[in-house]
């Protein structure tokens, strides 16, 4: 009786998986060609970061650092041409900053400022790298453990499929494109992580409530009429968190700007996940009435219904 | 049916409601620039008279102040501007001279009846207040070496009174000390000896060459209680160090099995924070001058605690402080405080030779600290400022020597537990520590931070807006509604926050966007859920009611799952990751209760009580 309309989602799941796969093989294969352009919290080594009154002249800047023997210095523009971030892969030295700061002074005639300065020893870096990847396993299985004993097994590995689909894309993202790879990166990828499983999650709500309503139906027709109810707040949720994302992508300046990308390629493929990957793993593995049906009956609220 | 809470359920959402805004309150008023003054040692106090010295100084200069308050240890001196703050540190640094800690600072304003109820505003992290962040490893290999090397003459010195004759006692390289015999009588009793005294030691046999070995190894607890020992040394010489920064809200943590936080935010002078925490304090122990000593042999100092009082030394120093491996206060068999000291083999050898000749004279152990001080001087008219380096030496104990002293003796006749603790602080406090690096220096300038706190406060701001405007158009009145829990939820995110003294950082300031996106994300799913319901024909007010009751289950489900995610984060989070995941955590949770209860009593108050024909949804 319902009158909204039903999208055929599952029609196209070959073309969604296609793809997804055409996606993920991109990812992979920009991971394992490109790699990821680590930031300074994973590689260690130094950053100063200097701030310009007008436009600095990189060049300049680049024959100043090795006309005092920053040979290995990297230099680049954050957010504005009159920020400057110069990289240098050299051990601590508390006053790298000042160093850097009166070499690039001498012979210029506005004031720079010491914007920022950090060490992060190898060492760190590698242990943070290495917690990361373990954090997002962690955090990987803690939800495949948490779906598995509030839905059921088929949906627990449907929302784990979702999950590393949406983070390797999102990294695969970040090796395209060569963008910085920092700990707010990682961060957001664990945000996404959070936001793609919210999605996922209502959507596999909705998909176990019908289950169990539609007395008749192929699990391709409760798939399609679950996602069509689910398709306006899937939306909606989507548009206010783009929103937000954008804002910050815009205003949020440099130091969250990777932050801000991240969670905006989530937030898209996050929302594609929820409505193609977990759905076609669950008709994968040809999720049925049966499977959904026994454990609740007891709990669930239409029993008291009946006379 | 009609949609209504029952007054208890109103009352205390709307109690909850104004708990958040009164905790949250103190957010909205904005910090003080204000100058701190500490005394550098506990002999300076500072005082009614000394702040009134100073801020008659600070008008006699024409500076302009808000107020001068004194605290429990410190004075607060506060201005409207940072120009003057600036302008007034030097002044006051002028004034003071040395003996007191002039640091820049920033004060809440929060007034006093929402202190009263311990609110206040939430903690800035480095990168929005700028300052310092370091993380220190503390090389824990090295400290059981040396420690190892205590117990090796301690061994030999025991072996010799039991008359059990060794060749020779060598540290191997795996860790442990190796006693060679020549006979495996002597070996064997050896090993009795060692197992009975030391609960610390693993003992074994071992024959080879046709010598007789003993084997000590470090237990693996003996090995975590030096290594416990090693950071703790660390961070208290660490602590003392960051207190004469006076810095407002110093953190000197332990992180992990061998590291060291110190965090100094709003700093702004970093080299000499940076110079301050690596520097070092050494001991020298010497002996009293004899009365009949040459002035040229002898040198005067002052007692640290006892302002006037001085006493006559001589040149020679006996051992110094690299050379005391542990002290710690006590209480003698009379109940009277002491201090033990543990000196290594060489000072024990180095103070049994001088002591020897010495028994009834007094020895005196000198603290001597490298600082630097800022000096005034007025070249052609104009005044510079010139930092000078010096060393302070300054009495911290003299006491007759009633024997000879080998690498263990003690110190009695001290005041009180409170001298022998601190006696024993600064006697650790000079030793030499297990040797600390530097693995980890974040510094970041307050023109940054003040700019990332302005970004961050737009972004908000923004996506706030846009977020307020979209709902209201998409769900008319229910997106109003919507509005004002969003607004709610904000407001009770900061609360919450600030209840927890959590330290907002800029990622954590994208947790608050982040969570103004998502936290409409349970409205939408359950007016979603009464769009459909109206749709499937259900009189609105029983729409309401099951939109409500059905989305329940799936918010929390999706919201316990994204929970998750976020204490992971937590958990593994350093620093600014550690904010984002608070605030996403937190947000989640303000969310659920303003999206489910606030919403639905703002929906129960304006729909009702009323027979209802259509929804503006």
């Amino acid at each position: 009786m319902s009158t909204f309309k039903v999208y055929n989602f599952m029609g196209l799941r070959k073309v969604a998986a296609m793809i997804s796969v055409i996606l993920l093989v991109i990812s992979i294969g920009a991971l394992s060609v490109n790699g990821l352009k680590f930031g300074l919290d994973f590689t260690g080594g130094s950053l100063v970061e200097i701030g310009y009154e007008q436009t600095a002249d990189l060049n300049k800047i680049r024959d100043q650092l090795k006309a005092v023997g920053y040979e290995d210095a990297v230099v680049q523009t954050f957010g504005s041409p009159t920020d400057i971030l110069i990289r240098l892969g050299q051990d601590h030295d508390p006053q790298l900053g000042d160093k850097v700061l009166s070499a690039l002074q001498t012979g210029e005639t506005q004031e720079l400022t010491l914007r920022r300065n950090e060490f992060v020893g190898a060492q760190v870096g590698e242990e943070l790298r290495e917690q990361g990847g373990l954090g997002m396993l962690l955090a990987l299985f803690m939800i495949m453990v948490y779906v598995a004993f509030r839905f059921q097994i088929k949906f627990s590995v449907g929302s784990v499929a979702a999950l590393a689909h949406d983070v390797l894309i999102v990294l695969g993202f970040f090796a395209v494109f060569k963008i910085d790879f920092d700990l707010t990166v990682l961060a957001a990828i664990l945000a996404v992580i959070g936001y793609s499983l919210n999605d996922t999650i209502v959507v596999s709500d909705r998909i176990r409530e019908n289950f169990r309503k539609m007395r008749k139906g192929s699990a391709e027709e409760v798939m399609n009429t679950s996602l069509s109810q689910t398709l306006g707040r899937t939306l909606v949720t989507s548009l206010t968190t783009l929103l937000v994302l954008v804002a910050l992508a815009v205003f949020g300046g440099e130091m969250i700007h990777g932050f801000a990308i991240a969670l905006l390629v989530g937030v898209f493929v996050g929302t594609y996940s929820s409505i193609y990957v977990a759905a076609n793993v669950l008709m994968a593995m040809n999720i049925c009435k049966e499977d959904l049906m026994p454990p609740e009956e007891k709990e669930h609220e239409e029993v008291d219904d009946r006379p | 049916m009609l949609n209504r809470y029952p007054l208890w359920k109103n009352l205390l959402i709307l109690f909850v409601l104004v708990i958040g805004g009164l905790y949250a309150a103190p957010n909205l008023y904005p910090d003080d620039y204000a100058v701190q003054l500490t005394g550098s040692r506990d002999v300076f106090q500072v005082d009614q008279p000394l702040l009134d010295k100073v801020t008659a100084e600070l008008e006699r200069e024409g500076v302009v102040f808000k107020s001068a308050e004194l605290g429990k240890k410190a004075g607060l001196i506060r201005f409207s501007s940072g120009d003057e703050q600036l302008k007034a540190k030097d002044i006051i640094s002028r004034v003071m001279g040395d003996d007191y800690v002039v640091a820049l600072n920033l004060a809440p304003t929060t007034p006093e009846w929402l202190l009263s109820i311990g609110a206040g505003p939430m903690k800035l992290g480095l990168d929005l207040r700028g300052g310092v962040h370091f993380l220190l490893e503390v090389d824990l290999p090295k400290a059981v070496t040396q420690k190892l090397e205590n117990y090796a003459s301690e061994i030999k010195g025991r072996l010799r009174e039991e008359k059990l004759r060794y060749r020779k006692l060598d540290s191997q390289d795996d860790g442990s000390l190796a006693v060679k015999f020549m006979n495996a009588e002597s070996r064997d009793k050896a090993i009795e000896l060692l197992k009975s005294e030391y609960q610390e030691f693993v003992v074994s046999g071992e024959d080879r060459d046709g010598a007789f070995f003993t084997i000590v190894n470090l237990t693996e607890q003996a090995i975590r209680d030096i290594e416990t020992y090693a950071i703790k040394q660390n961070l208290t010489t660490l602590r003392n160090r960051v207190n004469e920064l006076g810095v407002a809200e110093p953190l000197v943590q332990r992180q992990g099995r061998n590291r060291i936080v110190v965090q100094l935010p709003g700093i702004q002078d970093t080299a000499a924070a940076k110079r301050i925490i690596g520097k070092t304090a050494t001991l020298e122990f010497r002996l009293e001058a004899k009365s009949s000593a040459s002035s040229a042999r002898t040198e005067v100092y002052e007692f640290r605690s006892e302002l006037g009082r001085k006493a006559t030394l001589e040149k020679d120093i006996i051992i110094k402080g690299d050379n005391v491996s542990n002290a710690q206060s006590s209480f003698d068999e009379n109940g009277q405080p002491q201090v033990n000291i543990t000196l290594d083999s060489k000072g024990g050898e180095l103070m049994a030779r001088t002591t020897k000749n010495a028994v009834q004279r007094r020895m005196a152990v000198l603290f001597v600290e490298d600082k630097e001080r800022t000096i005034y001087k007025t070249v052609e008219g104009l005044q510079i400022k010139e930092t000078v380096r010096y060393q302070e030496k300054g009495i911290i104990s003299l006491a007759t020597i009633q024997s000879v002293l080998g690498n263990q003796f003690r110190i009695t006749g001290l005041d009180g537990a409170g001298e022998s603790s601190e006696l024993a602080l600064l006697l650790r406090a000079g030793a030499l520590a297990a040797p600390i690096y530097f693995v980890e220096e974040r510094t970041v300038g307050p023109s940054l931070g003040a700019q990332n706190i302005e970004m961050g406060v737009t972004s908000v701001q923004i996506g706030l807006a846009l977020v307020l405007i979209f709902m209201m158009v998409y769900y008319r009145v229910f997106g109003l509604l919507a509005n004002v829990a969003l607004a709610l939820n904000l407001m009770l995110l900061i609360a919450v926050m600030s209840m927890l003294s959590a330290t907002l950082t800029l990622p954590g300031i994208a947790g608050i966007v982040l969570t103004v996106g998502m936290a409409v994300d349970a409205n939408v799913l359950i007016f979603s859920r009464i769009k459909e319901e109206l749709a499937n024909g259900l009189p609105p007010q029983s729409a309401i009611n099951s939109g409500f009751g059905r989305a329940f289950t799936t918010i929390l489900d999706a919201n316990i799952t994204t929970l998750l995610a976020a204490v992971i984060l937590f958990a593994m989070g350093t620093g600014p990751v550690k904010g984002f995941a608070i605030t996403l955590s937190v947000g989640i949770l303000t969310s659920m209760f303003t999206a489910i209860l606030v919403t639905r009593a703002l929906v129960n108050l304006s729909y009702g009580n009323r027979q209802l024909k259509k929804l503006s949804i």
